[in-house]
């Protein structure tokens, strides 16, 4: 059973920091709450004050800006990204991963945002953003401030979000040319959190096919969405065959640091991890020849 | 504390009190009387609780009723034009397209969503549609094939 609480519901983003500063850690966010609803009927999340943010429409938005990237907007839904014409050169894979987020009724109720800041690190938009170099820009009474994403994270549902502070944008820069990104989840059911999931981004040089700058992110392997560095530094700078992501695939199980729980072993996900950044970075690979 | 909730549910306008925990469902559910719209789950995982919130379906279980002011719910009992089934309800009776009838509503509000966006989907995108909404007698075929001919035409809107 859900517990009682206090509602609002602010129609602008200096409301919602208002509100946020005055009920400082009693306060609760909630955004599209399909994951919050979760836990609250649990009673693992009973706030005293709840700030419903879903009605601000300045913080829905996509904006594609030939130098700066894409702007996402906190508050947009996962659907509008999965349907958003904006995702295209380089920026389709975010598409492409939203059409596998939970079912079409979640994806138009929830959030893209608000999935960041739940923290769990079985999801999938995270890690493809940090191979992305996405940051995020956060806001309070007292100013804004960036980080990248792949320092939100801090614990199994915790972020770097201060008390008083509301994610309001998600900012990914423009992808450079013959870049190719990829991202596949091992799941139980279709279209159901990850068991774990790997993102591989590749970028080769000019007309040498030498790996110049890779990234690779690992959902559920570990108490946040990981960057495998271990793995980055066996393509870095090399000529990727299948033999060298083979490699990296050993480097990032490695370095995981996954849970065992009713979905999977962690043996068994050191194994899938190992398949799949292969397999993954071998799509990276083709798109950033093509790209 | 309870709040003001006015929105319209199968076009007709209603302004109640809620408690901010309600819940979507428990609204139409316990306060309206529109017992349509089933509760399963109550997780966000069956889907038969599905309407369609200002054009798009959602799970109502995993919705705040307060989350829906100013704004406008369609429920399976919003379906049909007077006694005039719609198209989708006239192809599920046909194809026997359920049998216990629990996920009916979800199946039929999932499927109305998926063709208001895109009348003419590929049996694929069908499949997808309604991928969030689990029933365990059909095995979901006769459901497919309901849907599917609808998109061929076979039945006319009510007028």
């Amino acid at each position: 059973m859900i517990k009682d609480f206090e509602y609002f519901a602010p129609k602008t983003l200096k409301e919602a920091l208002t509100l946020l500063d005055k009920y400082q850690d009693d306060a609760k966010v909630i955004a599209g709450g399909q994951s919050l609803l979760i836990l609250m009927r649990q009673g693992l999340v009973a706030p005293k004050y709840l700030i419903d943010i879903k009605g601000i429409s300045e913080l829905n938005y996509i904006k594609s800006d030939a130098k700066e990237g894409l702007k996402i907007g906190a508050l947009t839904t996962h659907r509008t990204v999965e349907k958003s014409p904006m995702m295209k050169n380089g920026f389709s894979v975010l598409a492409e991963i939203e059409h596998h987020v939970a079912s079409i009724q979640t994806r138009n109720w929830g959030t893209i945002g608000g999935e960041l800041c739940h923290g769990d690190p079985a999801e999938d938009p995270a890690p493809v953003f940090i191979t992305l170099n996405a940051t995020l820009k956060m806001a309070s009474l007292k100013g804004e401030r960036t980080m990248a994403v792949e320092d939100f994270t801090l614990d199994y549902f915790e972020t770097a979000l201060k008390t008083g502070e509301l994610l309001t944008e998600i900012q990914v820069p423009v992808v450079p040319p013959h870049t190719g990104t990829a991202y596949t989840k091992f799941t139980v059911i279709e279209n159901d959190l990850p068991t774990v999931g790997a993102a591989v981004s590749i970028t080769l040089g000019a007309g040498n096919g030498i790996c110049q700058d890779v990234r690779v992110a690992l959902s559920a392997a570990a108490p946040i969405p990981m960057r495998a560095k271990q793995a980055e530094a066996v393509l870095k700078g090399k000529k990727i065959t299948d033999a060298l992501l083979k490699e990296a695939g050993e480097a990032a199980s490695a370095e995981a640091e996954p849970i065992s729980d009713i979905y999977a072993s962690e043996e068994y996900r050191r194994e899938i991890i190992k398949v799949l950044v292969r397999r993954v970075g071998k799509e990276a690979l083709a798109r950033a020849k093509k790209a | 504390m309870k709040k003001e909730l006015k929105f319209k549910v199968n076009g007709q306008p209603y302004e109640l009190y809620v408690k901010p925990k309600t819940l979507l469902v428990e609204v139409l559910r316990d306060q309206l009387a529109l017992t349509g719209t089933k509760r399963g789950c109550n997780s966000s995982s069956c889907g038969a609780c599905t309407v369609i919130l200002n054009g798009m379906a959602v799970r109502s279980c995993s919705v705040l009723a307060l989350q829906a002011n100013g704004g406008e719910v369609l429920t399976v009992e919003g379906l049909a034009k007077g006694t005039e089934l719609s198209t989708l309800q006239k192809a599920f009776l046909d194809y026997g397209a359920f049998q216990c009838g629990f996920c009916t509503p979800g199946m039929l509000m999932a499927s109305t969503a998926l063709l208001a966006e895109n009348p003419k989907p590929t049996k694929e995108q069908i499949k997808e549609g309604i991928d969030g909404n689990i029933c365990r007698c059909t095995g979901y075929n006769s459901i497919i094939r309901a849907v599917t001919a609808v998109v061929k035409g076979e039945y006319k809107e009510a007028k």
